[in-house]
């Protein structure tokens, strides 16, 4: 059960967030100018990395507030939370 | 007082006798007892048969870890429990325990057959011989199996008991209240922090407080009394908290741990009060400190699981903390110095007892002490065999070869009623892996001790690996003050009497003259796994360690394997031929200990296990007889049957009414978002697939909303009540999904739109008047309304006024007759909802449950998101592409309404479907076939909604059907149990094509 320091409420218990998936996958801004498979790139695919992977999180029973998390899938270690628009930390 | 209760001890008061139950005979025991100990004061070894041989077996241990001696207690009251731990039970006065896995008793157990026919049930029986014929699955196998698996009984009546939840935050979490414990709980809470300590038992102090004697010393006292003193200073620390008969279930990342806290199982059945039985702690620790101790390893030699065959310390345990001798002609078997505290111990109080050590020797005080005192040691000897069925009665010993893997020389036979083995310890690392840490081999004595990983966690004492007193005391103040970051602490300069040395020779499996096919060396002794199992298991291909635990079933029994798995490692590995230390370990889940399911759920039974959400009007529903139905979490009115009517009775008499005269619908349920901003507009161009920047101030529109995979997500009616001021309604079950997706959008993909959403749901209640005469009753309520067609036309909205309340008309409908909706702040909706009933009294006015609202829009064609669509259809499969505009150039899911599998001709679509015989309803979820003869039989659709109308005098259904639109006429078969229903496809629209109702 991770604490999340939600970048707006600071830290809460992980039952108040809900994830997201992938982070910085943009909508594309004008899909109709798209190929089949440039769309479903989009639509469908997403990375699953064991390791660091950054992820979108909502503090859904909170702020109600989407942010962005830098965690580490393979042991759990949150590495940074930053709000939507923000530039992703360097690692 | 029994022959066995041979001693004295402050822990067990010997002047409270406690009459207790088991297997049908009562005895005695003392307060301070644990069954486990009680039984042993009555000579009683014998506690249950294993699983799979149903071989006798007796109390093994003094904790957690026993794996023989489990019961059920308190059978035949709804109170029963399955597979406890007698050595966990604490006594209390007219317990009642049973033991388990025999038949029909004990001490006769007709399943003990299994012992003799043992050669042919090996590992992976069940797997190799439980495959053919197939025919003996269902009727002989299948039941053979069920009737010999598992142990104990569940009670079979709701759990009359209460169970509680609690959150606690903390600077210093400490797990196990044994010696290390106890001086990291001082150093914590004498440097003001607000420190936890939780111990299982029901006293501190772990094994050394029962160590009295002159080889253990700590500032020139008994280790006992040293630590005494410490308890008592404990006990006057106000940051302190200290919680006993608490067990760690489970340590989570972040230093989120749960713990069981036993409150009331230790009382008798009339002291309980009805109170609460456990409770849960739900503990979030800045700082984690693991001092969980260790557990004694049996040795796995021939024959080793007869009753009267016991972990060494545990033997001491009985003696020194419960008074109870375990025997009186003991032989203690070992490979390190541990046991011979227990032989000193014994030997102290007159008891026989002698030594088998497989070392060649030992130079160790403790040793020099035992001997001092005349045990008789055989050194460099293994036990073969040993013998007595109910209880050991005598063993075999040989001598070992140089290398210790042969036995040599001749068999030499000692009588003993007790057989005390202990193989070394294991470091209890199961704290420290669930949290995610990791573990180092440590090779001199063959265990994994947990490598630190993280900053607010450590382990400390025995867990650690620390097993001599000194290094205990010593590295424990070491390591807590680097933790809290303390300089100096009053155990800096504590002074130790150490007497053992940490030297053992370590041997997995020990040698015998019997081939190994013959020996029953078990390993895991409550899921009757052998060494032979292990080596078969790896001569049948299996390498990784958790294969071979599932094909061997060790350390999968309740006892999780703590006695086993080492051993089972170790096994392997000698056999593969690979170092132990690259083998690596099974995973450590939790829970620890098997938490109860009350436990777990706490108070979320019955009327609390979910929300209940009811409307404004549910009392005015509730004694108009309504059934009600779950929407989610809502409660809404089904039907209202009068008299002794059916449902189908009920809504055939609502449907009609509304159509001939007037209903009314409770309709307060349906999800309803504000939405205000100066983008409102298109927001909602974007969210949904028509268009709505043209829509007038005062109009309503429906709005079909899709996923960005093309699919329908929901759908509703938004009215436009300013310039940037929207009322979106949406599925009642969808609310609160929709809100979290449009705010995702609105946060992370357009968060240059000035749009804000707010969920009003719960704001206003909802009356929604339909049929012929809702103008009629609508004029009456508001008689200063014009509703007329011009005046107030279909899909508008206007404000007014109910005795000087605030209220919204809607003029829209959901069942294709002339119909209003009515919102009113929710405090009001009872008021409003009797209002409309009074008024409508003349019209007959009949409400209508959703039973009826379904029926009424099936007529029409409507569909209803989640119950004609399942994330599969796009809106061009429903038939819907006059809802999907052309001119925008881009909503959410647009551009997937055109990709290759969206466009495909022969996706599923929706149509109506009836069938030849108008009397014939069709069953919701009913297969669809277009030829029955040609097999396999292709099944080309499925019915959606399904009703018989009392308006149109039919059945009407709808159905998702591949290629559906083509099909306009033609016929196909819904094949049920016991007859084929021939149906025609038709248009889905039922009643009313032209639309004519809805101008009554």
């Amino acid at each position: 059960m991770f604490l999340i320091n939600c970048p707006y409420c600071g830290e809460r218990d992980q039952s108040e967030f809900s994830c997201g998936g992938e982070a910085h996958i943009v909508r594309p801004k004008q899909p109709t100018e798209l190929s089949d498979d440039q769309w479903a790139e989009y639509l469908f695919m997403r990375k699953n990395i064991k390791g660091v992977q950054f992820e979108r999180w909502n503090h859904a029973h909170g702020c109600r507030k989407w942010f962005n998390m830098v965690r580490d899938t393979s042991n759990d270690k949150i590495h940074a939370v930053y709000k939507m628009g923000e530039k992703p930390p360097v690692e | 007082m029994t022959k066995f209760r041979v001693n004295k001890t402050k822990h067990v008061d010997q002047t409270k006798t406690v009459s207790f139950n088991f297997d049908g005979k009562s005895y005695h025991g003392f307060d301070g007892d644990t069954l486990a100990s009680a039984l042993l004061s009555n000579g009683v070894h014998l506690v249950g048969r294993s699983f799979k041989y149903h071989r006798p077996r007796g109390i093994m241990s003094c904790g957690s870890e026993e794996p023989n001696a489990i019961c059920q207690i308190n059978e035949d009251t709804d109170l029963t429990e399955p597979n406890v731990r007698a050595t966990e039970i604490e006594l209390y006065e007219g317990l009642k325990a049973s033991s388990q896995n025999c038949w029909p008793s004990v001490n006769f157990d007709i399943g003990g057959i299994n012992n003799f026919i043992s050669q042919f049930i090996p590992a992976g029986f069940y797997y190799k011989t439980f495959m053919w014929p197939k025919s003996f699955w269902k009727k002989i196998y299948e039941p053979l199996i069920r009737w010999s698996a598992g142990l104990g009984k569940s009670p079979t009546k709701p759990d009359p008991e209460l169970y509680d939840h609690k959150h606690v935050h903390c600077d210093v979490l400490i797990i196990g209240g044994g010696i290390s414990g106890i001086i990291a709980s001082k150093i914590a809470a004498k440097n003001n922090l607000r420190t936890i300590l939780i111990e299982d038992k029901n006293i501190l102090g772990g094994s050394t407080i029962f160590q009295k004697n002159e080889n253990y010393k700590i500032n020139n006292k008994y280790s006992s009394e040293w630590l005494d003193d410490e308890i008592a200073e404990l006990q006057k620390l106000d940051n302190l908290t200290i919680k006993t008969r608490t067990s760690l279930a489970a340590y989570h990342s972040y230093n989120f741990l749960l713990a069981k806290e036993n409150i009331s199982d230790h009382l008798p059945l009339d002291k309980k009060n009805g109170g609460i039985r456990q409770r849960l702690w739900k503990i979030r620790a800045d700082k984690v400190l693991v001092a969980t101790g260790a557990i004694e390893r049996p040795l796995v030699f021939n024959n080793n699981d007869r009753p009267g065959i016991m972990l060494a310390n545990s033997v001491k345990k009985y003696l020194d903390f419960y008074g109870v001798s375990c025997g009186f002609n003991n032989v203690i078997f070992t490979n390190n110095d541990s046991a011979y505290e227990t032989a000193v111990s014994l030997k102290e109080k007159g008891i026989s007892v002698e030594i088998i050590d497989i070392r060649k020797k030992s130079n160790s005080k403790i040793v020099k002490n035992a001997e001092k005192l005349g045990v008789k040691i055989y050194w460099n000897s293994t036990i073969v065999n040993t013998f007595g069925h109910r209880k050991i009665n005598s063993i075999e010993l040989m001598n070992l070869s140089e290398d210790g893997s042969n036995v040599v020389g001749d068999k030499n036979r000692i009588n003993c009623d007790c057989l005390a083995v202990s193989g070394g310890w294991t470091p209890m690392v199961h704290m420290h892996t669930q949290s995610g840490g990791k573990l180092d081999f440590r090779e001199n004595d063959q265990t994994f001790i947990p490598t630190e990983i993280d900053e607010n966690h450590i382990n400390v004492g025995s867990c650690n690996g620390d097993f001599e007193l000194e290094e205990i005391i010593n590295n424990t103040n070491k390591k807590v003050k680097n933790f809290l970051k303390v300089s100096e602490t009053e155990f800096d300069n504590t002074s130790v009497l150490n007497s053992k040395e940490l030297d053992k020779r370590n041997i997995w499996l020990l040698p015998n003259y019997i081939s190994e096919g013959k020996c029953k060396s078990f390993i895991d002794f409550q899921n009757d796994s052998t060494a032979k199992d292990i080596k078969l298991a790896l001569r049948e291909g299996f390498k990784s360690i958790e294969h071979v635990k599932r094909y061997t079933t060790t350390g999968m029994a309740t006892d999780q394997g703590k006695l086993s798995n080492m051993h089972a490692l170790g096994i392997i590995a000698d056999t593969a031929g690979v170092k132990m230390g690259t083998l690596g370990t099974t995973t450590f889940r939790p829970p620890f200990t098997p938490l109860t399911f009350g436990s777990i759920v706490g108070r979320s039974v019955g009327k609390f296990f979910d929300i209940v959400r009811k409307t404004s009007i549910h009392e005015w529903h509730s004694q108009n007889n309504a059934k009600f139905e779950n929407v989610g979490q809502w409660k809404r009115p089904w039907y209202y049957p009068i008299n002794d009517e059916g449902l189908h009775d009920a809504v055939q008499r609502e449907s009609k009414a509304a159509r001939d005269s007037a209903g009314i619908l409770d309709a307060s349920t349906l999800g309803k978002i504000d939405i205000q901003g100066t983008d409102a507009s298109e927001f909602l161009n974007r969210v949904y697939t028509n268009a709505w920047s043209k829509l007038g101030i005062g109009k309503c529109r429906y709005g079909l909303m899709l996923n960005e995979d093309g699919m329908v997500y929901d759908d509703g009616v938004t009215t436009r009540l300013g310039e940037n001021h929207y009322l979106m309604t949406t599925t009642t079950g969808g609310a609160a999904n929709v809100l979290s997706k449009l705010e995702d959008y609105l946060q992370t993909e357009w968060p240059e739109l000035d749009v804000y959403l707010t969920s009003v749901t719960d704001h206003y209640s909802t009356a929604s008047i339909c049929g012929p005469n809702s103008k009629k009753i609508l004029t009456k309520i508001f008689p200063d309304k014009d509703f007329s067609d011009d005046a107030f036309p279909h899909m508008s909205y206007q404000n007014a006024k109910i005795d000087e309340i605030n209220c919204r008309i809607m003029r829209i409908s959901f069942t294709g007759e002339l119909s209003y909706e009515i919102n009113i702040e929710s405090k009001y909706g009872k008021s409003l909802w009797e209002k409309c009933i009074e008024v409508g009294k003349e019209f007959k006015i009949t409400q209508y449950g959703t039973e009826t609202m379904h029926l009424l829009r099936a007529e029409k064609g409507f569909i209803i998101v989640g119950q004609d669509t399942d994330g599969t259809m796009t809106p061009i499969d429903l038939q819907m592409d006059w809802i999907v505009s052309k001119k925008k150039y881009d909503f959410i899911g647009k551009r997937s309404l055109y990709r290759s599998d969206t466009i495909r001709e022969d996706r599923k679509q929706l149509v109506g479907l009836l069938t030849d015989d108008p009397n014939e309803v069709l069953e919701e979820g009913a297969q669809i076939v277009s030829d029955v003869n040609k097999k396999p039989i292709e099944m080309v659709g499925h019915v959606t909604s399904s009703y018989f109308s009392p308006n149109l005098n039919k059945s009407i259904a709808l159905a998702v059907v591949k290629s559906g639109k083509k099909m306009n006429g033609q016929k196909l078969i819904v094949p049920m149990e016991n007859k084929n229903i021939n149906v025609t496809v038709s248009d889905s629209v039922f009643l009313d094509k032209e639309n004519k109702r809805i101008y009554a």
